[in-house]
Protein backbone atom coordinates (compact mmCIF):
# COMPACT_ATOMS: atom_id res chain seq x y z
CA UNK A 1 0.00 0.00 0.00
CA UNK A 2 2.83 2.63 1.07
CA UNK A 3 4.67 1.84 -2.16
CA UNK A 4 1.43 2.42 -4.37
CA UNK A 5 1.05 5.35 -2.68
CA UNK A 6 4.45 6.89 -3.49
CA UNK A 7 4.15 5.58 -7.09
CA UNK A 8 0.94 7.07 -7.27
CA UNK A 9 2.31 10.53 -5.71
CA UNK A 10 5.35 10.21 -8.43
CA UNK A 11 2.43 10.30 -10.94
CA UNK A 12 0.70 13.43 -10.09
CA UNK A 13 4.12 15.08 -9.35
CA UNK A 14 5.10 14.32 -12.72
CA UNK A 15 1.77 15.19 -14.15
CA UNK A 16 2.73 18.80 -13.05
CA UNK A 17 6.18 18.81 -13.79
CA UNK A 18 5.86 18.08 -17.50
CA UNK A 19 2.98 19.84 -18.12
CA UNK A 20 4.37 23.21 -16.37
CA UNK A 21 7.16 22.81 -18.21
CA UNK A 22 5.59 22.46 -21.85
CA UNK A 23 3.30 25.53 -21.08
CA UNK A 24 6.64 27.53 -20.00
CA UNK A 25 8.29 26.85 -23.43
CA UNK A 26 5.18 29.52 -24.23
CA UNK A 27 7.06 32.30 -22.17
CA UNK A 28 7.99 34.68 -24.56
CA UNK A 29 6.75 33.33 -27.67
CA UNK A 30 2.67 33.49 -26.53
CA UNK A 31 0.71 34.57 -29.31
CA UNK A 32 -0.59 38.25 -27.25
CA UNK A 33 1.74 39.34 -24.36
CA UNK A 34 -1.63 38.66 -21.92
CA UNK A 35 -1.88 35.04 -22.81
CA UNK A 36 2.17 34.63 -22.54
CA UNK A 37 1.64 35.86 -19.32
CA UNK A 38 -1.39 33.53 -18.46
CA UNK A 39 0.37 30.85 -19.35
CA UNK A 40 3.19 31.43 -17.44
CA UNK A 41 0.92 32.07 -14.61
CA UNK A 42 -0.62 28.29 -15.36
CA UNK A 43 3.22 26.86 -15.81
CA UNK A 44 4.20 28.19 -12.34
CA UNK A 45 1.17 27.11 -10.68
CA UNK A 46 1.97 23.98 -11.90
CA UNK A 47 5.41 23.82 -10.72
CA UNK A 48 4.47 24.68 -7.67
CA UNK A 49 2.26 22.04 -7.40
CA UNK A 50 4.70 19.72 -8.67
CA UNK A 51 6.83 21.09 -5.83
CA UNK A 52 4.80 20.20 -3.22
CA UNK A 53 4.03 16.55 -4.26
CA UNK A 54 7.70 15.89 -4.91
CA UNK A 55 8.21 16.92 -1.22
CA UNK A 56 6.11 14.57 0.00
CA UNK A 57 7.05 12.11 -1.99
CA UNK A 58 10.68 13.02 -0.71
CA UNK A 59 9.60 12.85 2.81
CA UNK A 60 7.85 8.90 2.35
CA UNK A 61 11.58 8.15 1.23
CA UNK A 62 13.74 5.96 3.09
CA UNK A 63 16.78 7.16 1.87
CA UNK A 64 17.62 10.89 2.31
CA UNK A 65 17.02 12.31 -0.91
CA UNK A 66 14.86 15.60 -1.96
CA UNK A 67 12.49 17.09 -4.47
CA UNK A 68 15.22 17.90 -6.76
CA UNK A 69 16.52 14.73 -7.32
CA UNK A 70 13.20 13.25 -8.31
CA UNK A 71 12.60 16.45 -10.58
CA UNK A 72 16.06 16.13 -11.93
CA UNK A 73 17.92 13.07 -11.56
CA UNK A 74 15.22 10.01 -12.31
CA UNK A 75 15.62 8.15 -15.95
CA UNK A 76 12.30 8.41 -18.69
CA UNK A 77 11.16 4.97 -17.38
CA UNK A 78 10.66 5.85 -13.68
CA UNK A 79 8.24 8.93 -14.78
CA UNK A 80 4.99 8.06 -14.63
CA UNK A 81 2.78 11.61 -16.08
CA UNK A 82 0.28 11.08 -18.50
CA UNK A 83 1.19 10.91 -22.56
CA UNK A 84 -1.04 13.57 -23.45
CA UNK A 85 1.26 16.30 -21.13
CA UNK A 86 4.55 15.72 -22.74
CA UNK A 87 2.57 16.12 -26.03
CA UNK A 88 4.63 18.97 -28.09
CA UNK A 89 3.05 22.90 -27.68
CA UNK A 90 2.45 22.50 -31.68
CA UNK A 91 0.45 26.22 -31.73
CA UNK A 92 -2.15 27.77 -29.51
CA UNK A 93 -4.74 26.01 -30.50
CA UNK A 94 -3.03 22.85 -29.21
CA UNK A 95 -2.22 24.09 -26.51
CA UNK A 96 -5.35 25.49 -25.76
CA UNK A 97 -6.64 21.63 -26.23
CA UNK A 98 -4.45 19.99 -24.35
CA UNK A 99 -5.06 22.30 -21.14
CA UNK A 100 -8.79 21.72 -21.18
CA UNK A 101 -8.28 17.87 -21.78
CA UNK A 102 -6.49 18.15 -18.68
CA UNK A 103 -8.17 20.37 -16.66
CA UNK A 104 -11.38 18.70 -17.20
CA UNK A 105 -9.75 15.85 -15.19
CA UNK A 106 -7.44 17.37 -12.74
CA UNK A 107 -10.51 19.64 -11.58
CA UNK A 108 -12.39 15.98 -11.11
CA UNK A 109 -9.78 14.34 -10.00
CA UNK A 110 -8.52 17.13 -6.74
CA UNK A 111 -12.56 17.33 -6.07
CA UNK A 112 -11.95 13.60 -5.12
CA UNK A 113 -8.63 13.73 -3.51
CA UNK A 114 -9.58 16.51 -1.35
CA UNK A 115 -12.00 13.93 0.32
CA UNK A 116 -9.32 11.24 0.24
CA UNK A 117 -9.25 9.52 3.88
CA UNK A 118 -5.37 10.03 3.02
CA UNK A 119 -4.15 13.15 5.06
CA UNK A 120 -1.30 13.68 3.12
CA UNK A 121 -3.06 13.53 -0.57
CA UNK A 122 -6.19 15.70 0.81
CA UNK A 123 -3.55 18.43 2.19
CA UNK A 124 -1.70 18.82 -1.20
CA UNK A 125 -5.13 18.47 -3.01
CA UNK A 126 -6.20 21.54 -0.86
CA UNK A 127 -4.00 23.77 -1.73
CA UNK A 128 -4.09 23.12 -5.38
CA UNK A 129 -7.61 23.07 -6.18
CA UNK A 130 -8.44 26.84 -6.46
CA UNK A 131 -5.64 27.38 -9.07
CA UNK A 132 -7.13 24.43 -10.96
CA UNK A 133 -10.51 25.97 -10.88
CA UNK A 134 -9.24 29.11 -12.90
CA UNK A 135 -6.90 26.92 -14.89
CA UNK A 136 -10.28 25.16 -16.12
CA UNK A 137 -11.95 28.62 -16.38
CA UNK A 138 -9.40 29.76 -18.61
CA UNK A 139 -8.93 26.91 -21.04
CA UNK A 140 -12.34 26.46 -21.22
CA UNK A 141 -12.99 29.87 -22.22
CA UNK A 142 -10.49 29.69 -24.74
CA UNK A 143 -11.97 26.46 -26.06
CA UNK A 144 -15.28 28.37 -26.93
CA UNK A 145 -13.33 31.11 -28.40
CA UNK A 146 -11.46 30.02 -30.60
CA UNK A 147 -13.83 26.76 -31.68
CA UNK A 148 -17.08 29.26 -32.01
CA UNK A 149 -14.72 32.07 -33.49
CA UNK A 150 -13.05 32.18 -37.33
CA UNK A 151 -13.21 29.42 -39.83
CA UNK A 152 -9.75 29.33 -39.51
CA UNK A 153 -9.20 28.80 -35.64
CA UNK A 154 -12.02 26.17 -35.44
CA UNK A 155 -10.72 24.47 -37.84
CA UNK A 156 -7.12 24.49 -36.08
CA UNK A 157 -8.89 23.26 -32.94
CA UNK A 158 -10.80 20.66 -34.14
CA UNK A 159 -7.50 19.06 -35.56
CA UNK A 160 -5.97 19.42 -32.06
CA UNK A 161 -8.53 18.08 -30.58
CA UNK A 162 -8.57 15.15 -33.48
CA UNK A 163 -5.06 14.54 -32.78
CA UNK A 164 -5.06 14.29 -28.80
CA UNK A 165 -8.10 12.55 -28.35
CA UNK A 166 -5.71 9.42 -28.63
CA UNK A 167 -4.74 10.54 -24.91
CA UNK A 168 -7.59 12.15 -23.59
CA UNK A 169 -8.13 9.19 -21.61
CA UNK A 170 -5.35 7.27 -20.15
CA UNK A 171 -6.28 9.29 -17.45
CA UNK A 172 -9.57 6.95 -17.03
CA UNK A 173 -7.47 3.88 -17.11
CA UNK A 174 -6.23 2.72 -13.46
CA UNK A 175 -2.65 1.39 -13.03
CA UNK A 176 -2.07 -0.84 -10.27
CA UNK A 177 -1.10 1.55 -7.82
CA UNK A 178 -4.27 2.92 -8.59
CA UNK A 179 -6.13 -0.15 -8.34
CA UNK A 180 -4.51 -0.59 -5.04
CA UNK A 181 -5.59 2.46 -3.35
CA UNK A 182 -8.71 2.31 -4.83
CA UNK A 183 -9.35 -0.88 -3.23
CA UNK A 184 -7.59 0.38 0.46
CA UNK A 185 -10.28 3.40 -0.24
CA UNK A 186 -7.90 5.93 -0.38
CA UNK A 187 -8.71 7.33 -4.14
CA UNK A 188 -11.59 6.44 -6.27
CA UNK A 189 -11.52 4.50 -9.22
CA UNK A 190 -10.53 7.15 -12.51
CA UNK A 191 -13.16 5.08 -14.30
CA UNK A 192 -15.94 6.58 -11.59
CA UNK A 193 -14.75 10.36 -12.07
CA UNK A 194 -14.56 9.86 -16.15
CA UNK A 195 -18.52 10.33 -15.78
CA UNK A 196 -18.84 13.91 -14.60
CA UNK A 197 -15.69 14.50 -16.24
CA UNK A 198 -16.60 13.15 -20.24
CA UNK A 199 -20.00 14.83 -19.55
CA UNK A 200 -18.09 17.91 -18.87
CA UNK A 201 -15.57 17.74 -22.00
CA UNK A 202 -18.63 17.00 -24.18
CA UNK A 203 -20.45 20.16 -22.97
CA UNK A 204 -17.64 22.71 -23.61
CA UNK A 205 -16.98 20.42 -26.79
CA UNK A 206 -20.33 21.29 -27.94
CA UNK A 207 -20.43 25.12 -27.20
CA UNK A 208 -17.23 25.47 -28.86
CA UNK A 209 -19.02 24.03 -31.79
CA UNK A 210 -16.84 21.27 -32.52
CA UNK A 211 -17.29 17.83 -33.74
CA UNK A 212 -17.29 15.35 -30.95
CA UNK A 213 -14.21 13.32 -32.05
CA UNK A 214 -14.87 9.26 -32.94
CA UNK A 215 -14.20 6.93 -30.08
CA UNK A 216 -10.27 5.76 -30.30
CA UNK A 217 -7.97 3.39 -28.29
CA UNK A 218 -6.77 5.23 -25.34
CA UNK A 219 -3.50 5.64 -25.59
CA UNK A 220 -1.51 4.19 -22.24
CA UNK A 221 1.49 3.69 -20.79
CA UNK A 222 2.39 7.17 -19.12
CA UNK A 223 1.21 5.80 -15.84
CA UNK A 224 3.81 3.22 -16.30
CA UNK A 225 6.48 5.03 -17.29
CA UNK A 226 6.10 4.11 -21.17
CA UNK A 227 6.48 7.21 -23.04
CA UNK A 228 6.35 8.75 -26.14
CA UNK A 229 9.25 10.00 -28.31
CA UNK A 230 8.46 13.30 -26.91
CA UNK A 231 9.44 13.10 -23.41
CA UNK A 232 13.07 12.16 -24.18
CA UNK A 233 13.51 15.80 -25.34
CA UNK A 234 11.73 17.05 -22.17
CA UNK A 235 13.77 15.20 -19.92
CA UNK A 236 16.82 16.38 -21.95
CA UNK A 237 16.15 20.57 -21.69
CA UNK A 238 14.87 19.66 -18.00
CA UNK A 239 17.75 17.41 -16.77
CA UNK A 240 20.69 19.08 -19.21
CA UNK A 241 22.29 21.31 -16.13
CA UNK A 242 22.18 18.51 -13.45
CA UNK A 243 23.45 15.92 -15.47
CA UNK A 244 26.26 18.38 -16.75
CA UNK A 245 26.55 19.98 -14.00
CA UNK A 246 25.53 17.71 -10.74
CA UNK A 247 24.74 19.44 -7.54
CA UNK A 248 25.17 22.66 -9.28
CA UNK A 249 23.54 25.66 -7.16
CA UNK A 250 22.44 29.63 -8.08
CA UNK B 1 -1.93 41.25 -36.29
CA UNK B 2 -4.66 40.03 -34.17
CA UNK B 3 -3.57 42.40 -31.70
CA UNK B 4 -4.70 45.25 -33.37
CA UNK B 5 -8.14 44.03 -34.00
CA UNK B 6 -8.82 43.95 -30.37
CA UNK B 7 -9.97 47.09 -28.41
CA UNK B 8 -7.49 48.39 -25.76
CA UNK B 9 -9.03 48.17 -22.12
CA UNK B 10 -8.20 50.16 -18.78
CA UNK B 11 -7.50 48.35 -15.89
CA UNK B 12 -8.47 49.59 -12.65
CA UNK B 13 -7.65 47.68 -9.10
CA UNK B 14 -8.78 47.91 -5.87
CA UNK B 15 -5.63 47.22 -3.42
CA UNK B 16 -8.37 46.25 -0.37
CA UNK B 17 -11.60 47.20 1.09
CA UNK B 18 -11.78 50.78 2.27
CA UNK B 19 -9.60 52.10 -0.32
CA UNK B 20 -10.91 53.11 -3.93
CA UNK B 21 -10.13 51.35 -7.32
CA UNK B 22 -6.29 52.82 -8.48
CA UNK B 23 -5.85 53.00 -12.52
CA UNK B 24 -3.18 50.37 -12.72
CA UNK B 25 -2.45 49.95 -16.65
CA UNK B 26 -4.24 49.29 -20.16
CA UNK B 27 -4.35 45.62 -21.75
CA UNK B 28 -5.98 44.57 -25.42
CA UNK B 29 -8.75 41.80 -25.29
CA UNK B 30 -11.54 41.28 -27.66
CA UNK B 31 -14.26 41.59 -24.98
CA UNK B 32 -15.06 42.41 -21.35
CA UNK B 33 -14.72 38.83 -20.09
CA UNK B 34 -11.33 38.25 -21.86
CA UNK B 35 -10.69 41.70 -20.54
CA UNK B 36 -11.10 40.70 -16.94
CA UNK B 37 -9.02 37.08 -17.40
CA UNK B 38 -6.62 39.38 -18.53
CA UNK B 39 -6.00 41.86 -16.01
CA UNK B 40 -6.49 39.28 -13.14
CA UNK B 41 -3.24 37.55 -15.23
CA UNK B 42 -1.31 40.32 -16.01
CA UNK B 43 -2.06 43.02 -12.78
CA UNK B 44 -2.82 40.94 -9.95
CA UNK B 45 0.21 38.03 -9.85
CA UNK B 46 1.61 39.57 -6.90
CA UNK B 47 -1.37 40.18 -4.73
CA UNK B 48 -1.99 43.71 -5.62
CA UNK B 49 -5.77 43.62 -5.44
CA UNK B 50 -9.19 41.85 -4.31
CA UNK B 51 -11.35 43.89 -7.04
CA UNK B 52 -11.27 44.41 -11.06
CA UNK B 53 -12.73 46.91 -12.77
CA UNK B 54 -12.21 46.66 -16.46
CA UNK B 55 -13.62 49.85 -18.85
CA UNK B 56 -13.02 49.74 -22.36
CA UNK B 57 -10.82 52.65 -23.35
CA UNK B 58 -13.16 54.21 -26.52
CA UNK B 59 -15.93 54.74 -23.94
CA UNK B 60 -13.73 57.10 -21.02
CA UNK B 61 -14.15 60.62 -21.88
CA UNK B 62 -11.36 62.72 -21.73
CA UNK B 63 -10.96 66.29 -21.43
CA UNK B 64 -9.33 68.14 -23.86
CA UNK B 65 -5.48 69.65 -23.54
CA UNK B 66 -6.54 72.66 -25.40
CA UNK B 67 -9.14 73.38 -22.86
CA UNK B 68 -6.50 73.41 -20.00
CA UNK B 69 -6.79 77.01 -20.09
CA UNK B 70 -10.58 77.77 -19.33
CA UNK B 71 -10.67 74.50 -17.45
CA UNK B 72 -8.48 74.42 -15.23
CA UNK B 73 -6.84 78.00 -14.87
CA UNK B 74 -9.28 79.94 -13.21
CA UNK B 75 -9.10 78.07 -9.69
CA UNK B 76 -5.31 78.95 -9.26
CA UNK B 77 -5.80 82.33 -8.59
CA UNK B 78 -8.74 82.05 -6.15
CA UNK B 79 -6.86 80.90 -2.86
CA UNK B 80 -9.70 81.70 -0.79
CA UNK B 81 -11.32 78.27 -1.58
CA UNK B 82 -8.48 76.59 -0.24
CA UNK B 83 -8.72 76.02 3.87
CA UNK B 84 -5.75 78.14 5.00
CA UNK B 85 -6.76 81.01 6.85
CA UNK B 86 -8.09 79.30 9.75
CA UNK B 87 -5.58 79.76 13.03
CA UNK B 88 -5.02 75.94 14.60
CA UNK B 89 -4.68 75.79 18.15
CA UNK B 90 -1.05 74.67 19.04
CA UNK B 91 -0.58 70.79 19.74
CA UNK B 92 -3.16 70.08 16.91
CA UNK B 93 -1.70 67.47 15.29
CA UNK B 94 -2.13 65.66 11.81
CA UNK B 95 -3.30 68.73 9.60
Amino acid sequence: MSDSKKKYILHLADNALILGHRLSEWCGHGPVLEQDIAMSNIALDLIGQARNWYQLRARLDEADITEDDLAYLRDIRQYRNLLLLEQENQDFAYTVVRQFLWDSYHHALLSDLMDSSDQDLRAVAQKSFKEVQYHLKWSSEWMIRLGDGTEISHQKMQTALNDLWYYADECFVSSEYEEELVKNNVITDPSILAKAVKKMREEIIQRATLDFPEEVYAQRGGKEGIHTEQMGYILADLQYMQRTYPNAKW
Amino acid sequence: MINQEWPLWEIFIRSRNGLSHKHVGSLHAADAEMAMSNARDVYTRRSEGISIWVVESSKIVASNPEDQGPLFEPAANKVYRHPTFYDLPDGLEHM
